[in-house]
């Protein structure tokens, strides 16, 4: 026929050459997506502390572990973090970046423990179209966000406890969301001693 | 004033909202892992992959019709026409085409080339009978039963089996009048 062209086909997936990543999809398209997760996911568990900690996280687990891998390799050459603040901005700037769009909207290290880090935004991307039901009480989609985080933060040698948080804001409608990291005690031990 | 025309895939996917296709092929990816571990059944995963994609499409149907202000659609030809050159233009950024038509103008297939669920993506020999973009076909599934016409989607080719583009069989049933939800007289 003529006009039609055949792309070149790999045998193997892992031959095929990794693209830009600037391919993009419809936002609505990820929020369509995103719902039937979230609604998926309902369905198979009866606590909300469930449906976000083991179902939402884990999900976002996945997601950020190939994550790092991808851009890793794609943005910094294959270089690894190897310092907390390093790893921190990674995930702040350049993962926030290439997942959401812009970078977030604030990292801010906790004054109470040492070994809490925050990082902010505004309104999370995924939460744009979602409404949370009184009585979910403090039931927030973010934690997908949250596992994402995780998953990075993991993977690249940083275990931690990543949550995502409502936190209210005067003047505004809509409250900001937080994504609070605690990280293990072996990673600060590990921080002090290369120091 | 003449109401504006149906404007082209292209345009509307300019001028909507976007994110990175990766965030959307790694989430979807999150899915169907979550759907295997859970249902471990591949035709169980196929089925639920066609539910979510048809409650996907009959809310998608909405904002496809009033983002792409396309005019009521004369015969299927057309239909089909608009969904591979707007509707998967629009959501997911990349063109479909519609080939093999059959006799009575009821069948038809649609051909992707490119495909954002798939990036990564490879099948592993325990999960060779799994449709892994199964939603898609209840997306428009979906879509269309909120138009008034039923059919029935199937895939006839898949690159993660091996062919080398994806193609989707859409037959249409029938066409179910509108029903009102009152009667008249009542």
């Amino acid at each position: 026929m003529i006009g039609v062209s055949k792309i070149k086909q790999y045998s193997n997936v892992l031959d095929k050459p990794l693209s830009k990543g600037k391919q993009e999809v419809s936002l609505s398209a990820f929020a369509f997506l995103f719902s039937e997760l979230v609604q998926y996911n309902q369905t198979q568990v009866d606590n909300i502390a469930e449906l976000e900690r083991s179902r939402l996280e884990d999900a976002g687990y996945a997601v950020g572990a190939r994550c790092l891998e991808l851009l890793c390799h794609r943005e910094k050459g294959n270089r690894r973090e190897t310092r907390l603040l390093g790893i921190l901005s990674f995930v702040h700037s350049t993962v926030w970046k290439v997942l959401f769009g812009k970078v977030a909207d604030s990292l801010e290290k906790g004054t109470e423990h040492e070994d809490e880090y925050m990082i902010s935004e505004k309104e999370l991307l995924v939460n744009r179209f979602i409404s949370i039901p009184k009585d979910m009480g403090t039931f927030n989609c973010g934690a997908f966000v949250a596992g994402i985080v995780r998953g990075v933060l993991d993977n690249a040698g940083f275990p931690a406890v990543v949550t995502a948080h409502f936190v209210p804001m005067e003047g505004q409608q809509r409250p900001r969301t937080t994504i609070l990291i605690k990280f293990a005690e072996e990673v600060l031990r590990r921080e002090a001693r290369v120091g | 004033m003449a109401p504006a025309g149906p404007r082209s895939g292209d345009a509307i996917f300019a001028s909507v909202e976007r994110v990175n296709a990766e965030l959307f092929t790694l989430t979807y990816g999150a899915i169907v892992r979550q759907l295997l571990t859970d249902l471990e059944e591949v035709d169980e995963v196929n089925k639920q992959l066609d539910q979510m994609g048809y409650n996907i499409g009959i809310r998608l149907v909405d904002e496809f019709l009033a983002k792409s202000n396309v005019s009521r659609c004369v015969d299927f030809k057309e239909t089909a026409e608009v969904i591979a050159k707007v509707g998967f233009k629009m959501f997911l950024g990349v063109g479909a085409s519609v080939t093999n038509w059959d006799a009575e103008g009821t069948c038809c297939s649609i051909v992707l080339e490119d495909n954002p669920l798939v990036d990564f993506v490879e099948l592993p020999d325990t999960c060779q009978g799994l449709y892994y973009c199964n939603v898609l076909s209840g997306v428009i599934r979906g879509a269309l039963e909120m138009v008034s016409m039923k059919t029935e989607v199937t895939w006839l080719r898949d690159v993660l089996r091996g062919d080398d583009v994806f193609e989707l069989q859409v037959k249409l049933i029938k066409q179910v009048p509108e029903e009102y939800p009152y009667k008249d007289d009542e």
